[in-house]
């Protein structure tokens, strides 16, 4: 049978962003994918390093529309991480609140596109309309439906008002029972299950291979959540991690929806806290001194990173992200290939892929429109290794020297 | 001679089935809307959508077979409004034409065909898969569907009228009510669900997977007699369910008439949830489900027509 390429985006009604996988197919089978990213280039790390911390991380919030609080979490950690500032307690608990709300609606999101994409739109409706309820939290705690602005080195921008807690607990209850019905629903819906079951299986070996994170790799059997790894904030509440070990589509969902219950809990657990726990929520912090930081936090999608090299300014000189996707769409070539094509789109939607996130990278064609071979995350290693040696033991910043030459 | 003109042209034929069809198809959308939570278009939304395909342009693709491009919707329509007149004329004036059921069977084999034919000839990636999708689907439903279709035929004594199937029912009760018939039933709605490429079998135009698949390169009046074609499908496969198993529709008294679009409705009502509640299965699922369940479960359906039950 002869090859057939289809080109799958860059504009496909699967993918929400504009990205290109270049699928080719024997009759229905894919036997080979390859990706291309670098259609969503925005330059958040560029902008970032001509704005104050506090502006920074309000950028970095922009990074993506759906888990908008995990960037800024990663970013308050990695500049924190510089001078070790402490956070007051209600600040943890409101951290924890507003990120376990966004786990919540990212993964209802989700939820809801994964039934899309299989052709169960009743699903996508219906998981959307749950998700609802919590962006109206969302905006009666921040103010915003989405882009909480919430996130401050030191500390959160806005106290919690503990008058809000009897309002939210009847939205958790509703999450709780619906997530259990459609848990059920999947389990028993034997068409839902042929569809899911077994498919797209990503192996524990090919997961830690591909350094996949977050519900990725939990479906796999690999065990990591930075939430529970790295502590932090996270300490202050108990939660289990929930690992499945099958790798395929059915299980992402299972963990997805079993993460929804957890993070429930948590938010409860806060709720709890909110009343006991008074004082400050803001440790302002006036100067991060010359160093550099890191911050880790478990995103919906798995693990983001940030990266901040400070010079002493009130800017950074370096500010690196790596989003959870980065290391999660590359697993698509060990659990598309061999599968029919049908299974490999959802295979692709069930990482949950985030593709404008991932790419602070832009694509460099020469001028016969040939790639140039380039090894990003080399480059990336290197320009921060240049920048270590620029600055070390230099307390004046960049564009000092300029002005000096 | 001018009144098979009229049937074929007006009632129940073209104008009737299109019309109707779009009201049918915002049916369709509503229901789908309100078990979504949703509000759903307003009544005329097929019309505008319909209207306004027909002002746009057509686009063709350069060094393609430009004449079956153009052919397959119209000779699909043709077959599509035929369709509709026969069944529409048993339907409503309980005239036949004599061997009309192997008519119908041949017609809508004709819409699949200038479907894939009309798909193949552009070319394009997503249409070929699509036109491979349709032609599996059509190899997977079609012997259950003539199965389904086999048991009134039997069971009104080896008749293949649908007007004699209607007085065989009038004299002897609905098909339905017999073990045959209510099997055959069943399998028949969900061949109808495949025929008319709505999930779960929408696997030949998967909107998320291969962007339309068999439909991608069509645009403007071209792509509007393909979806006219498809809503007037909402028209006479209903109607040929309740022909063939539920004692068609009498004009008596009100009572009965509105017996009759009550049992349209019921039947449309119920491949509308059931379009609802399931996601689309994969090619290969569906030839299972039609080759190891639905067309052995169509064949006992005969078997059992044969013994009499």
């Amino acid at each position: 049978m002869s090859k057939c390429r289809i080109p799958l985006g860059p504009f496909h009604p699967l993918l929400e962003e504009a990205e290109f996988f270049d699928i080719k197919v024997e009759g229905e089978k894919v036997v080979d994918i390859e990706m291309e990213t670098g259609w969503m280039h925005r330059g958040h790390e560029k902008i970032s390093e001509t704005k104050s911390y506090t502006q920074s991380i309000f950028l970095v919030e922009r990074i993506c529309g759906i888990c908008s609080t995990s960037h800024p979490f990663a970013a308050a950690h990695a500049m924190e991480d510089v001078d070790n500032v402490e956070i007051p307690e209600r600040a943890q608990y409101i951290r924890i609140f507003i990120g376990e709300m966004e786990r919540i609606h990212s993964h209802l999101l989700w939820l809801g596109l994964a039934g899309h994409f299989i052709g169960y739109d009743t699903l996508w409706m219906w998981a959307w309309k749950y998700r609802e309820p919590v962006l109206q939290i969302f905006e009666k705690v921040s103010g915003n439906r989405n882009h909480y602005a919430m996130f401050r080195v030191g500390g959160v921008s806005r106290d919690f008002d503990n008058a809000l807690i009897p309002e939210i607990h009847p939205t958790l209850d509703m999450l709780e029972k619906k997530m259990l019905m459609i848990a059920g629903a999947a389990q028993d819906d034997p068409v839902l299950r042929s569809r899911l079951k077994g498919v797209g299986v990503l192996t524990k070996e090919a997961a830690i291979n591909y350094c996949a994170t977050g519900p990725t790799a939990r479906a796999s059997g690999v065990d990591i959540d930075v939430r529970r790894d790295d502590g932090l904030e996270y300490d202050l509440v108990d939660f289990p991690v929930r690992v499945l070990h099958n790798g395929d589509v059915y299980d992402k969902l299972v963990v997805r929806v079993l993460e929804i219950i957890d993070s429930v809990n948590i938010v409860r657990q806060c709720l709890e806290a909110f009343p006991k726990v008074g004082g400050e929520y803001l440790n302002k912090v006036k100067h991060i001194s010359p160093g550099e930081g890191i911050g880790r936090y478990e995103a919906p999608r798995g693990e983001v990173f940030h990266y901040i090299r400070s010079d002493g300014s009130n800017r950074p000189l370096r500010h690196k992200v790596r989003a959870p996707s980065f290391s999660n769409i590359p697993t698509y070539k060990a659990s598309c290939v061999g599968i029919p094509l049908a299974d490999a789109l959802i295979t692709l939607a069930a990482v949950d892929p985030c593709y404008c996130c991932t790419e602070r990278s832009i694509r460099v064609v020469d001028k016969n429109n040939k790639k140039l071979e380039h090894n990003l995350l080399t480059m990336s290693r290197e320009k921060t290794a240049n920048l270590k040696k620029a600055v070390a033991g230099s307390e004046k910043t960049p564009i000092d020297r300029i002005f000096e030459d | 001679m001018l009144k098979y003109l009229f049937y074929l042209l007006v009632f129940p034929g073209f104008l009737f089935a299109s019309v109707f069809g779009l009201i049918v198809g915002w049916i369709e959308r509503k229901v789908s809307a309100r078990v979504q939570f949703r509000v759903g278009p307003p009544f005329f939304q097929n019309f505008y959508d319909v209207f306004k395909l027909w002002g746009k342009e057509i686009i063709l693709i350069r060094n393609t077979p430009y004449f079956i491009f153009v052919i397959a919707p119209i000779i699909a329509f043709a077959t599509v409004i035929m369709t509709s007149t026969i069944v529409g004329m048993t339907f409503f004036y309980g005239v036949g034409i004599g061997g009309d059921l192997l008519f119908i069977i041949y017609l809508m084999v004709i819409y699949s065909i200038a479907l894939i034919l009309g798909a193949s000839s552009t070319g394009n990636v997503y249409c070929s898969i699509g036109a491979g999708r349709e032609m599996k689907m059509l190899i997977s439903d079609e012997l259950a569907f003539i199965l389904v279709i086999l048991v009134p035929i039997i069971q009104a004594g080896y008749k293949i009228d649908l007007t004699q199937i209607l007085a065989y029912q009038s004299a002897n009760g609905m098909i339905i009510g017999s073990a045959s018939g209510i099997i055959a039933f069943i399998v028949g709605i969900l061949c109808l669900q495949a025929k008319m490429g709505m999930v779960p079998f929408d696997i030949a135009e998967a909107e998320t997977e291969i962007v339309e698949g068999p439909l991608m390169e069509y645009s403007g009046p071209l792509l509007a007699f393909w979806k006219l074609a498809h809503y007037m499908m909402y028209v006479f496969l209903p109607m040929l369910l309740v022909i063939l198993f539920w004692g068609g529709m009498s004009f008596a008294s009100f009572g009965s008439i509105m017996a009759g679009i009550g049992k349209y409705l019921l039947i449309v009502v119920l491949m509308i949830l059931i379009r609802n509640t399931n996601p689309r299965v994969r090619i290969d699922s569906a030839i299972n489900f039609f080759w190891k369940w639905a067309s052995p479960l169509a064949l006992i359906a005969v078997i059992l027509a044969i013994i009499g039950v």
